[in-house]
């Protein structure tokens, strides 16, 4: 009978796991690899890298490359892409800054200017999705052309001044608000709690059902791993000021991301559209919709990153949503294991690529390289991962045939 | 012509009697223009409940078009179909599916980067309110469904389709088509680019198909194949019906004469 051999002992388990290891499937290894390396390196040349201060530094400035991957993973399940999510995250900035000018006709309180630029954000990522969903445009012209049009919305907006400071403090914590220490442990146990109670429920659930449920012992590894990885982050950013709510905003939408993504009835279709778009659509399945949903994806997750950006530096200016944003929310999403093919990948790789990104761009800050130094390194890395996903799918297919 | 050579008895063949009932699945004078090109004239077209129909004809002789008209794709120009004896008319895809008519195409759609249980209720998951997946209650019943039809080859039915052999994902095409209570069920073309062993396997889920009671109609270029699973084989030729004959009662050679009739000037090379 199909799937009741399956081997659930520790031994069992390592076995499997090399077999796909070896069949292209290499998981997290990359990742953990990465950052360990990435570690020890900055450490080495750095005294400042491995400490409290700079652990709560990297958080905030991870956090809006991060977010806006998580949009992107989305958008390279369905096996497209979205080039102009760097100007679409300026433009909420933009939005974010104008809704909120003291004294002006449009003075509204940051909480609305908020929504407004999230709901922008969706509203781009409609208008875009449905070029490339009801139109057929390839996706990669439709948001080539957002990337111009965006950017010059923005020039057009900041107009000559050029610059909006930002004073509403509500819009200001977004990316600066340090919760208390005692709220951070609270943090640490209800996600550590919720953690636990998904693993175990899961596994108690297939037990019941009599389904291959994976070995208990595994499953507590993961629980007190990750439990105690939380409680070491917060440990770490009490030693400083605390928890920058960033991190709590960055964990919330990669875990929602993450929810929808594999526990969810859409998530499954969008995984079924980037695997074989033809198939889904003889299944029944409203490709078309799914496409358009996800470009709102991509759009308010770019909004939501942006307003980040903007909450950082407490103003907008003419370079909001350039520089190198578009192009390390891609990476960060392709170096977290999601492939360009369509189909493969998680929505925790955006958090594990924005922060493999992150150490880089801090460390080498840190260290005092260049620009230069960065741009190459992230590069290289990103080839690297590009081309371990071409390996995998290769090894996959013909582990297949 | 040839003689009425009886083929060599199969151990496993047991004449069906034939049932007062209407056929499950009909089609009466059905005809199908593409402008001035006739795809179907006219043709006759059933398959019964627990029977394996064959759909042979060489290459344009309608087969393709006969799909399509049945699952919706197409829309009909003359003539009638029947479903239990009663007229239908199927005008789109969801028609089809609603009357229970199921068709396996050749290149399966499936999706490779999902695992055996998720292709198998792609687009139909079942769900609680908060649009939650149910992984439990799908995983027991494929493990369920390809039990039943004894496909044992799948170690694992959260494997990705990807790690599969052709042989396995053609199983899990086909299974996914009984799960759905379907009544009837066409499978084109379900063993090419097959090795010999895994053509066997598939063979044998589509005889157990039947033995469910579904009635099954398998479109194939194979002849060997066709004589080892159909229990009647309908001919079809540019578009016209040749004939309609008993697998005990015919042999390869009526079959592949009624294939090519009359095409001396054409290519007289078939696929057997």
């Amino acid at each position: 009978m199909a799937a009741a051999a399956e081997d659930a002992s520790l031994g069992g388990l390592l076995r499997a796991r090399w077999e796909a290891f070896k069949g292209g499937d290499v998981g997290s290894a990359p990742v953990i690899v990465g950052v360990i390396a990435i570690t020890i390196f900055f450490t080495s040349k750095s005294s400042i890298f491995f400490t409290a201060v700079n652990f709560s530094n990297l958080i905030q400035q991870m956090a809006g490359v991060t977010v806006i991957a998580i949009g992107v993973v989305f958008v390279l399940l369905i096996g497209e892409i979205d080039l102009s999510i760097g100007y679409v995250s300026g433009l909420a900035g933009v939005i974010v800054a104008e809704l909120q000018v003291p004294g002006s006709s449009h003075d509204y309180p940051g909480l609305i200017a908020l929504a407004a630029a999230i709901g922008a954000g969706a509203a781009i990522g409609a208008l875009q999705g449905s070029f490339v969903a009801l139109i057929g445009v390839p996706s990669f012209v439709v948001t080539l052309a957002g990337l111009l049009i965006w950017q010059g919305v923005i020039l057009k907006a900041l107009g000559s001044e050029g610059v909006i400071g930002i004073q509403d403090h509500q819009i200001n914590d977004v990316a600066n608000y340090v919760l208390t220490k005692n709220t951070g442990w609270i943090v640490a146990i209800v996600f550590s709690v919720g953690y636990a109670l998904a693993v175990f429920g899961t596994y108690l659930s297939r037990r019941r059902a009599g389904l291959p449920a994976g070995n208990v012992i595994v499953a507590l590894a993961r629980v007190v791993f990750f439990g105690g990885l939380a409680f070491a982050a917060v440990a770490v950013c009490n030693h400083y000021r605390g928890v920058p709510l960033v991190g709590l905003i960055v964990l919330f939408l990669t875990v929602l991301g993450a929810y929808v993504a594999g526990r969810t009835t859409f998530g499954r279709h969008v995984y079924a559209v980037g695997g074989n778009a033809e198939a889904a659509r003889r299944a029944g399945i409203n490709v078309k919709l799914i496409r358009i949903f996800v470009f709102m994806i991509s759009g308010s997750m770019a909004a939501m990153g942006g307003i980040i950006f903007a909450s950082r530096l407490n103003s907008v200016d003419l370079t909001a949503g350039g520089g190198t944003i578009l192009l390390d929310s891609i990476s960060a999403a392709v170096i977290g294991g999601v492939s360009l093919f369509g189909g493969r990948g998680r929505v925790s790789g955006a958090l594990f690529g924005g922060l493999i990104i992150g150490m880089i761009a801090n460390g080498i800050d840190l260290v005092g390289y260049t620009d230069a130094v960065k741009f190459i390194t992230t590069g290289v890395i990103l080839l690297a991962a590009v081309t371990l996903d071409t390996v995998a799918r290769r090894r996959q297919a013909a582990a297949g045939r | 012509m040839a003689g009425a050579l009886l083929g060599a008895p199969q151990p496993w063949y047991k004449p069906r009697v034939s049932e007062p009932s209407p056929p499950t699945l009909e089609l009466r004078g059905v005809s199908k223009n593409f402008g001035s090109v006739q795809a179907l004239q006219e043709v006759d077209f059933e398959v019964r409940d627990g029977e394996v129909m064959a759909l042979v004809g060489d290459n344009g002789a309608g087969k393709s078009t006969l799909i399509k008209c049945v699952a919706g794709i197409y829309s009909i120009d003359g003539g009638e179909i029947l479903f239990d004896g009663r007229r239908v008319t199927i005008h789109g895809p969801k028609d089809a599916a609603k009357l229970g008519i199921e068709v396996v195409y050749q290149d399966l759609a499936l999706c490779d980067n999902l695992d055996v249980v998720q292709n198998m209720y792609l687009g139909r998951e079942e769900r609680d309110f908060f649009f939650r997946l149910k992984e439990s209650p799908m995983e027991q019943k494929t493990a369920e469904t390809l039990a039943s039809l004894s496909v044992t080859t799948i170690r694992s039915v959260r494997q990705p389709v990807a790690t599969l052999s052709g042989g396995q994902r053609q199983s899990v095409a086909v299974a996914r088509s009984v799960m759905w209570n379907n009544r009837v069920v066409f499978l084109d073309e379900p063993t090419a680019a097959l090795g010999v062993a895994q053509t066997r396997q598939v063979l044998a889920l589509v005889k157990r198909l039947a033995e469910q009671g579904i009635a099954v109609v398998l479109v194939s270029h194979n002849l060997v194949d066709v004589f080892e699973v159909a229990d009647r084989i309908s001919v079809l030729r540019l578009g016209r019906n040749i004939g309609v004959y008993e697998r005990d009662k015919t042999n390869q050679q009526e079959i592949v004469q009624a294939i090519t009739f009359g095409a001396a000037h054409e290519e007289t090379e078939v696929a057997t």
